[in-house]
C-alpha cells in the first residue's frame, strides 16, 4: 500500500508545480461561473415559476462545480499515461514490481486532487461574497453535508474508474484521441456538466440519472444545494457505488487483456 | 543465472502498399506478415558476467531484453532468470532487476531527480538504511550531488543518463539490463559510464547484459559477446575470438561489420 501512497504523493507534488496553470484556471472558472449565473438569472426572471430547481441550489451547484472542476469533470485526463501507451514508455512501468492498475489509479486520483487543491479555495471565497440568492451558501444540515462528502468520494471513484477503463482501452487503439472526442461531450451533457440534470427534458433526464455519467458530479452537487434529499440521496448514492464497482472491474479486466496482447515496438 | 532455451517469438505486422487507394483498401481487408523475431534462441549466462549482446538493427536484441524483463511472452521455449520465469512471476522477478533503456526515461520529468529516486525506493521497498547507503555510493561514483535537486527536464543527456543508471541500481538488483546506455553521450561521459559499470560489477557482482552498437563499449566492458542476427544466435565468444574469426588485425568494430556481411545479416 505504501508504494501506491508514494505514487500518489509524487503525482501530487508534480501537479503542484504548475502555478501559472492554476492561476489561469482559477480566473477562467470564476469568470465562467459568473457568466453562468448571469445567464440563469435572465432565464429565471423571465419565467420564475417554470424553474426546475431552487435558485439557491442552482447557485451552489454552479459555484461548487467551478471551484472543483478538476475533481468533477471527466475530461481531466492524465496525458502522460496515454502518451506512455502510445509511445511505449509504458515499458518502464511494466518493469516495476507493482500492479499497473493500482499505480495508475493512485496517479489519477492524485492528479485530480492536486489540480483541485490549488484553485478551489479562491473560487469558493469569491462565490461566497456574491449576494444571495446567487452566491454560494451552505444551507443544508451537517448530516447532509456529511453525505455530500461521502458522495464526493464515491464520485471520485466513479470518475477515476471510468478514466482507468479508457486508459486500458488505449492498449487496443493506435491513437486515443478519438475516444475522448466522443466521450467528452456525452459525459458533459449526461453528467450535468453543461446544465444541471433537472434542466434536461424528462426522458433524457431519466436516462442521464441512471447512466454512469449521472453518478458523477450530479450527485454531490445536488446534495450540497439541497436539491435532493432523503430517499433520493440514498438511491443516487447506491447508483454511484454500483457504477464504481462495475467500471472498476471492467477497467481491470480490459487492462489485463490489454497487457497480455501488448507488444512494445522499437528498441 | 540466466537461461534461455529454444525461445521463439513471431510478430504479426500489418503491411500495405503506398497510396490512398491502398489505405482505403486496408480498411476492409488487412494483410499481415509474420516476422520471426527470435528463432530457437538458447544461451546461459552465469552470475556476475558482463555480456555484450550485439547484432544489427532488427536482429531481435530488444525482443530478448523484453522477454527477459517479463514484458513480453514468447511463443514457445523456456526461460529462467535466477529460477523465475519472467512473464509468469513478473512482480517477483522485476524486483530483482534493474533496466536502463537508453532511449526512454524513467525519471519524472518535472520534479527534482531525488523525488523520483524516493518514489523508486518506496516502489521497490528498499529499507531506509540500504537506500541511504546505495544513494551515497551512487552519488559519489556518478557525481550526482548537484543533479539530485534539479528537475529531470533541466538535465543534459549525459547528466540524465547518470541519474537513470542510479535509478536502476537503487534497489541493488542482481541483474542489470542496459539497452544502449551510452547512446548520444560525449567522450568523457562515455568513459565515466563504462568505468562505473565495471566498478558496479566488481563490487556487487551484478550480472550485466548490455545491448549496444558501440563496439568500444563492448571492448571496454564485456568478457563475452553474443552476436545475433535475424533472430538467431550466430556467435558466442570473447571479443578476442570475434577478432580472430574476422582475421587480419581488424578492430572489433571492423570485425563485427565483417561478420555481419559474412552471415548475410
Amino acid at each position: 500500500m505504501k508504494k501506491y501512497l508514494s505514487f500518489f504523493k509524487m503525482r501530487l507534488m508534480a501537479g503542484l508545480q504548475y502555478r501559472t496553470a492554476a492561476l489561469a484556471g482559477l480566473s477562467t472558472q470564476f469568470v465562467w461561473g459568473g457568466m453562468e449565473i448571469l445567464l440563469y438569472r435572465a432565464l429565471w426572471s423571465a419565467h420564475p415559476e417554470r424553474f426546475p430547481m431552487g435558485v439557491e441550489a442552482l447557485a451552489a451547484y454552479i459555484w461548487l462545480q467551478q471551484a472543483y472542476l478538476t475533481f468533477f469533470a471527466l475530461w481531466h485526463w492524465d496525458g502522460e499515461i496515454m502518451e506512455s501507451v502510445r509511445t511505449g514508455a509504458v515499458a518502464y512501468e511494466l518493469i516495476r514490481p507493482t500492479d499497473l492498475y493500482g499505480m495508475w489509479m493512485a496517479r489519477s486520483l492524485a492528479l485530480r486532487l492536486s489540480r483541485g487543491m490549488l484553485r478551489s479555495l479562491p473560487v469558493i471565497l469569491l462565490g461566497a461574497l456574491i449576494p444571495a440568492p446567487w452566491g454560494l451558501r451552505l444551507r443544508v444540515s451537517p448530516w447532509a453535508f456529511g453525505l455530500f462528502l461521502l458522495s464526493t468520494a464515491l464520485m471520485l471513484l466513479v470518475v477515476t474508474s471510468l478514466t482507468m477503463l479508457i486508459y486500458a482501452l488505449c492498449f487496443f487503439v493506435t491513437d486515443h484521441r478519438g475516444m475522448f472526442t466522443v466521450l467528452t461531450p456525452v459525459a458533459d451533457l449526461l453528467g450535468g456538466g453543461i446544465v444541471p440534470l433537472p434542466f434536461l427534458p424528462a426522458g433524457l433526464r431519466k436516462i442521464a440519472e441512471l447512466s454512469p455519467f449521472g453518478a458523477m458530479q450530479n450527485v454531490p452537487l445536488r446534495i450540497f444545494g439541497g436539491d435532493i434529499a432523503g430517499a433520493e440521496i440514498a438511491r443516487a448514492m447506491g447508483l454511484q457505488a454500483f457504477w464504481a464497482a462495475v467500471l472498476a472491474s471492467a477497467g481491470y479486466a480490459v487492462m489485463r487483456a490489454g497487457l497480455r496482447r501488448t507488444v512494445i515496438a522499437g528498441g | 543465472m540466466i537461461e534461455m532455451r529454444g525461445i521463439n517469438k513471431t510478430y504479426r505486422v500489418r503491411r500495405r502498399e503506398a497510396g490512398l487507394s491502398n489505405a482505403v483498401k486496408s480498411l476492409f481487408s488487412r494483410e499481415y506478415t509474420q516476422i520471426p523475431a527470435l528463432r530457437d534462441m538458447t544461451f546461459t549466462i552465469p552470475d556476475g558476467q558482463i555480456v555484450g549482446y550485439i547484432g544489427p538493427n532488427g536482429a531481435g536484441k530488444s525482443t530478448t531484453i523484453k522477454i527477459l524483463s517479463g514484458i513480453l511472452r514468447p511463443d514457445s521455449g523456456e526461460c529462467r532468470v535466477n529460477g523465475l520465469v519472467p512473464w509468469e512471476d513478473r512482480k517477483k522477478h522485476v524486483a530483482r532487476l534493474g533496466v536502463v533503456f537508453g532511449q526512454r526515461s524513467q525519471l519524472w520529468w518535472d520534479v527534482p531527480v531525488i523525488d523520483s529516486l524516493e518514489l523508486l525506493r518506496d516502489i521497490y521497498r528498499v529499507p531506509e538504511e540500504k537506500y541511504r547507503e546505495n544513494l551515497a555510493r551512487l552519488t559519489e561514483l556518478l557525481e550526482l550531488t548537484e543533479l539530485l535537486k534539479t528537475p529531470a527536464r533541466m538535465l543534459s543527456l549525459g547528466q540524465r543518463m547518470r541519474c537513470e543508471i542510479a535509478a536502476a541500481l537503487l534497489h541493488s538488483p542482481e541483474v542489470l539490463f542496459l539497452d544502449e546506455p551510452t547512446i548520444g553521450l560525449d567522450a568523457v561521459s562515455k568513459l565515466k559510464m563504462r568505468e562505473f559499470i565495471l566498478e558496479q560489477n566488481r563490487l556487487c557482482g551484478t550480472t550485466v547484459i548490455l545491448t549496444t552498437h558501440d563496439m568500444q563499449d563492448v571492448d571496454a566492458l564485456c568478457s563475452r559477446v553474443l552476436l545475433i542476427g535475424k533472430g538467431r544466435l550466430l556467435l558466442d565468444g570473447s571479443t578476442a575470438e570475434i577478432r580472430a574469426m574476422a582475421g587480419e588485425n581488424l578492430s572489433t568494430e571492423e570485425s563485427v561489420a565483417d561478420l555481419y556481411r559474412r552471415f548475410g545479416i
